[in-house]
């Protein structure tokens, strides 16, 4: 059989990697923004690290940070990252860039929510409307903010699940295409939205209420936990991201004219 | 009555034929051979002769090993016919089973299951069977005689000691029926064992030397070919000879 | 599709290297998982062609059962045994080319182990008897049934090589579809479709349709020649 060498080649092929390389595990929403392809160059320039970024619900990539898969977990869910370092699986946390969640809904707004100021508000009018309303329902970093918006407005849409409340179960590309696709409001991260391209009609309804604040954290995932973390390349990402480079190259990236995240990292 | 019919016996082993000592096979409560013994000699050709349905084939299969029966004994000088064995036999069949390749390599396989590596020994017997330049040809593509003169000379590729042929040129043209008849008798004088199913009458009286003949799963007589022609030692065997349809 | 039409094509003709660094890794994951699943796959199919034992109808229905294998569960698996807190993490597999390939290789070696097994059963079937005549040993049967099935089994493998280059379920599990390393067309469609690109999936999905019809092809014609030159 002249063919396993062949294969076993290969498969070796396959398999060899960078040698400075670190993985990852990060959301959809900074993922999909096209952050990423935007300020790693600047990095791997003066590091020489190649950051592979995996992009799944912050939920998830939690989880595949508590199995050790990734050195670096960059995410937007500030209790659920407490969590996960109260529980050893990462060492400190750090704020890293903010942005803001919008609701957005179609232009003849049906549940009149964009006359609301709060988001309590604007939620209550589309529960009594019964306006239809897609939720990511992944478990991700804006499927928890979005519970507690609801739970904060004294509202349990999940009673509704499958009439007017709408769960796709999907990262957040999916569910904006899921709500344009039947006209239904949802909850979205500006980024995500500013570079979204299936807009159709769809619009901002609500937006600017504090309480719509979206943090994101960066954590080094635990190398005494997980000896596979290259902890001094991890460490190296997270530093840089940190410093006035990292910080201005967030700041720097922008998208129709529009900042998408706002560095504030601690001085 | 039955001539030859006679259990193993002192002679030494090379002497001895092909034994068939009480088969019986019965699939779905139908018995297809009843208690069949007979002792076939060690040389010259056997013709097993019947109407349809009459479990020649059958027989025939048993007698190579490709299907065991329910009760009964095949020895083979002596021997019973294991895997091993029935290397050193051969069977054709009534439609030839050509593998989906060229002439030769349907050859080439015959031969190189047997261990033998011979390409002059090959291109021999293809010309023996009238296949000679058609080395390259797909097998599949051969008229109906052309693929049975070719299982032939697959079957004859690992010299057998005893070769089996069912109904080998039924519906055959005359030159390829005629072809295989020669290269019959042949192999007879070289001191192959041939047992040849046939319904040919003809056929039967120009090769065999002894002929078996069956009815129902039920073997009548076992006599030498001229006393069969002449006078059958069964009613039914006389009235096939005759021309009638037997049940 | 107009839209999406005119921009497959700009794609193609530029040359983008980002395109041609997706186009060839989906390639190579889905030639390399065929090509491990036919060596299984063929092995276990001829097997059960030629062989009769007890639970060997069990077997039968468990192998055509597992062609309907959801790849998200087989990327499931793959990836819990071969994450760092599973069995397999201290290779190091996740997120590779090599993980992709396991995952699909197990996707489809069903597939071609059940198809395969009924070609060469019904080929079996007539070659049987002629087998046993020669004394051909097991192995040599089945040697002989896959080489003389060999063209209709192209088109199993080809129904393998399908099924592994159009999924997505499974490799962005354990790929994680990270760019320039394990990002393949499948995933690439998904995450145009996720920021709502629905142009540019859709010209992706043009040629990914395109390289599979360029495979059927190329494979169709050497399958046909060769027939045609020696054999019927």
């Amino acid at each position: 059989m002249k063919l396993i060498p062949l294969i076993l080649a290969a498969l070796a092929a396959t398999t060899a990697q960078a040698a400075d390389s670190i993985i990852v595990q990060s959301t959809t929403s900074t993922a999909n923004s096209g952050l990423y392809e935007a300020i790693l160059p600047a990095f791997k320039d003066t590091s020489g690290i190649t950051v592979n970024v995996v992009a799944v619900g912050t939920g998830q990539a939690i989880r595949n940070a508590e199995n050790c898969d990734g050195d670096v977990l960059l995410v937007h869910a500030k209790p659920s990252e407490e969590k996960f370092v109260a529980s050893g699986g990462g060492l400190e946390r750090t704020d890293l860039m903010y942005n803001d969640f919008v609701v957005v809904g179609p232009a003849n707004d049906p549940a009149q929510v964009a006359s609301s100021a709060k988001i309590s508000e604007a939620l209550t009018k589309i529960a009594n409307a019964g306006a239809l309303f897609t939720s990511r329902g992944d478990d991700s970093g804006t499927h928890k903010k979005e519970r507690a918006l609801w739970a904060a407005a004294n509202l349990t849409p999940a009673d509704a699940s499958g009439t007017w409340y709408r769960e796709t179960g999907s990262g957040m590309g999916a569910t904006l295409n899921a709500a344009v696709g039947m006209g239904a409001y949802t909850l979205t991260d500006r980024a995500t939205w500013i570079s979204f391209q299936n807009k159709s009609d769809f619009k901002i309804v609500l937006e600017g209420d504090e309480t719509l604040f979206n943090q994101y954290g960066v954590i080094l995932v635990n190398p005494d936990k997980c000896p596979n973390v290259d902890a001094t390349a991890g460490q190296a990402f997270i530093d840089w991201l940190l410093s006035d480079a990292g910080q201005s190259a967030i700041a720097g990236y922008k998208l129709d004219g529009q900042q998408l995240f706002f560095p504030n990292a601690p001085k | 009555m039955r001539d030859f019919v006679d259990m193993p016996d002192a002679r030494t082993r090379h002497e001895q034929g092909l034994t068939l000592s009480g088969i019986s096979l019965s699939r779905n409560g139908t018995t297809l051979l009843n208690d069949i013994t007979c002792a076939l000699p060690p040389s010259g050709i056997t013709a097993v002769m019947g109407p349809n349905g009459a479990g020649k084939s059958l027989l025939l299969r048993v007698a190579h090993g490709l299907i065991d029966a329910d009760q009964g004994l095949v020895l083979w000088q002596g021997d019973a016919v294991t895997e091993e064995a029935r290397k050193a036999q051969a069977m054709v069949f009534q439609k030839p089973v050509l593998l989906r390749r060229s002439v030769e390599a349907n050859v080439d396989f015959a031969l190189k299951v047997a261990g033998i590596r011979h390409p002059s020994l090959r291109d021999a017997l293809l010309n023996r069977v009238g296949l000679k330049g058609r080395n390259k040809q797909p097998a599949r593509l051969l008229s109906g005689g052309e693929q049975q003169r070719l299982a032939l000379a697959r079957a004859l590729a690992t010299n057998p000691k005893l070769l089996f042929l069912d109904e080998p040129t039924a519906s055959l043209d005359p030159t390829s029926a005629r072809m295989i008849e020669d290269i019959l008798r042949e192999e007879r004088d070289a001191g192959t064992k041939i047992v040849l199913v046939t319904h040919d009458v003809p056929q039967a009286r120009r090769l065999a030397d002894d002929v078996l003949f069956l009815t129902s799963g039920q073997l009548h007589c076992h006599q030498d070919a001229a006393s069969f022609f002449q006078t059958p030692d069964s009613p039914e065997a006389a009235r096939f000879l005759a021309g009638h349809i037997l049940n | 599709m107009g839209d999406a039409l005119h921009l497959a094509g700009q794609l193609v003709l530029s040359g983008d290297p980002d395109l041609w660094e997706i186009v060839l890794l989906s390639l190579r994951v889905s030639l390399i998982a065929t090509l491990i699943a036919c060596i299984i796959g063929l092995a276990i199919g001829s097997l059960l062609a030629v062989s009769r034992f007890r639970g060997r109808s069990a077997v039968l229905v468990v192998i055509n059962a597992l062609m309907g294998l959801p790849p998200v569960v087989v990327g499931l698996i793959v990836y819990l045994n071969l994450s760092r807190s599973g069995p397999l993490g201290f290779l190091g597999l996740l997120y590779t080319p090599t993980a992709m390939i396991i995952a699909q290789t197990i996707l489809i070696t069903p597939i071609i182990a059940a198809l395969s097994r009924q070609i060469l059963e019904d080929l079996n079937h007539e070659y049987a008897e002629q087998f046993r005549s020669f004394g051909l040993s097991r192995i040599g049967q089945m040697k002989a049934l896959l080489w003389d099935g060999r063209f209709a089994l192209l088109t199993v493998a080809l129904a393998g090589f399908g099924r592994a280059v159009a999924e997505v379920g499974a490799v962005i599990i354990v790929g994680g579809n990270i760019d320039h390393l394990t990002r393949v067309m499948t995933t690439a469609i998904a995450l145009e479709t996720s920021k709502g690109d629905l142009p540019l999936a859709l010209a992706l999905g043009m040629i990914l349709l395109t390289i599979a019809l360029v495979v059927n092809g190329f494979v169709q014609s050497v399958r046909s020649t060769a027939t045609r030159a020696a054999y019927a």
